[in-house]
């Protein structure tokens, strides 16, 4: 039985497994939007944060994720077995990316435009709203865009602690030794990987036309 | 060659120190600009040419002293509302780049509440001012403006609310000559008609005699000269002759 064969008699259990795998890295790249953009925004007022912060989450992304799942078990209330405790994994993983980015996209603002506002009698708010935002549009999408890809890539571990998701191919076909249920897995999981990356590369393109203006 | 700043004094330094880091920028350092008078300050890089212009607006505080706006200290101004009555045009422009030539002139304006239309007759009415006429440049980007047509736009931006004061921070340092040459007969006639407090920072001596009713020159952080560009011409205090041989060559 080749692997074609494999998929389409498995097709709604593979079908099913990709809707797992979206709500996964989806949720948990929302969940480090929500949180990371905010943060990256308080970097740039508050240098003396930067540091310590970028310091955090940069560790964060050392951690083998196989490890921070195992780590995660047995915490109250975020922990457990399931898709609540790789969420949460998924999206301390994704906070690097959109912080640092959203960090960068702000502080490489050239700083004239910056004075400009300031000088013309913007208060920080304004200048946050219409200028900061808008100009690091770009760069912040180009950082959503790197947690997801990463994010679809890591999501396959989770089905590990039993999150559901494309990886449990992978790990029934590692322990089946069978190369088709892995791969069951792993193309979607990759399709996905390059879809994401097509279509918000090209949101990142679209928020970052008025540098080709 | 004290003297009293008269009441009509739109931009007053009384004694100002500033401070910044380890370095005195301005030691002591008093002079007046009047409504409809370019006073041109002068100075090599480092003097605190530029300090003393965001010393108006609030983009930094003295030390000591004063620095007095419409007879009030700065320091007592709300900052945001200082600035919206100040107009301020730098050599890196500053436009904004995801703004159309329109929406970068109608800033204050728009920030201050003005209607929807008044903003519009507005901005054209500035286009119109700084030679870009507004059928054509309004709906461009900065990005597509050369860079003489772009600080064209700065100074637009910055008189759109009408502002009673005006500072320049070496506004066409950036151009090549000729630009410049053409950006500065325009300004000296914007100057003399609109009848604002216009401060200009150069280091450029030709500059300072062309655009000035009067020369303010810096030299270690106090006022070594102050009078008009004929009086700079002829006076003997060596700061002056340090700048002056330039000129002659």
């Amino acid at each position: 039985m080749n692997f074609l064969d494999y998929l389409i008699a498995n097709r709604a259990d593979v079908l099913a497994k990709t809707v797992e795998h979206l709500f996964l890295v989806g949720t948990s790249v929302g969940i480090a939007v929500f949180i990371g953009i905010p943060t990256g925004i308080l970097l740039t007022r508050r240098e003396a944060l930067r540091k310590p912060i970028i310091g955090f989450v940069n560790v964060i992304q050392t951690i083998p994720s196989l490890a921070i799942f195992g780590f995660l078990i047995p915490v109250p209330l975020i922990g457990g077995i399931g898709a609540r405790t790789a969420i949460v994994a998924l999206s301390a993983y994704a906070l690097l990316p959109i912080v640092r980015n959203t960090y960068e996209g702000i502080r490489g603002i050239d700083p004239a435009v910056r004075e400009s506002g300031v000088a013309m009698g913007m208060t920080d708010a304004q200048l946050l709203r219409e200028v900061e935002f808008p100009l690091a549009l770009g760069v912040i999408v180009g950082g959503v865009r790197l947690a997801t890809v990463i994010g679809i890539g890591i999501a396959t571990i989770a089905a590990a602690i039993g999150a559901g998701g494309l990886g449990v191919f992978i790990f029934q076909g590692i322990s089946m030794v069978n190369n088709q249920v892995i791969l069951a897995g792993a193309i979607p999981a990759a399709l996905l990987a390059l879809t994401a990356d097509a279509g918000l590369g090209l949101l990142e393109r679209r928020y970052s036309r008025w540098r080709r203006a | 060659m004290k003297t009293e700043a008269p009441r009509t004094a739109a931009v007053e330094f009384d004694g100002t120190f500033l401070r910044l880091g380890r370095r005195d920028v301005l030691r002591g350092v008093s002079f007046h600009v009047s409504s409809g008078e370019t006073a041109v300050i002068l100075g090599r890089s480092g003097a605190g040419k530029s300090s003393a212009l965001r010393l108006v607006n609030r983009l930094l505080e003295p030390t000591a002293g004063t620095v007095r706006v419409g007879g009030r200290p700065t320091t007592e101004w709300e900052p945001i509302a200082l600035r919206r009555r100040t107009g301020y045009v730098i050599q890196r422009i500053g436009l904004f780049p995801h703004r159309t030539v329109a929406a970068n002139v109608a800033l204050v304006p728009r920030l201050l509440g003005w209607e929807r239309e008044r903003q519009e007759r507005r901005t054209a009415e500035l286009l119109e001012l700084v030679g870009l006429p507004p059928a054509e440049y309004a709906g461009r980007y900065p990005a597509e403006l050369s860079g003489g047509q772009q600080q064209r736009v700065g100074v637009a931006r910055a008189l759109a609310a009408d502002p009673p004061i005006l500072l320049a921070d070496e506004p066409f340092g950036a151009l090549d000559p000729i630009t410049r040459r053409e950006l500065q007969v325009e300004f000296r006639r914007l100057a003399t008609q609109l009848g604002k407090a216009v401060l200009f920072v150069t280091h450029d001596v030709r500059e300072a005699r062309r655009l000035g009713d009067r020369i303010i020159l810096l030299a270690e952080g106090k006022v070594a000269f102050a009078g008009s560009p004929a009086e700079f011409g002829e006076s003997r205090h060596p700061a002056v002759v340090a700048f002056r041989p330039e000129d002659e060559l």
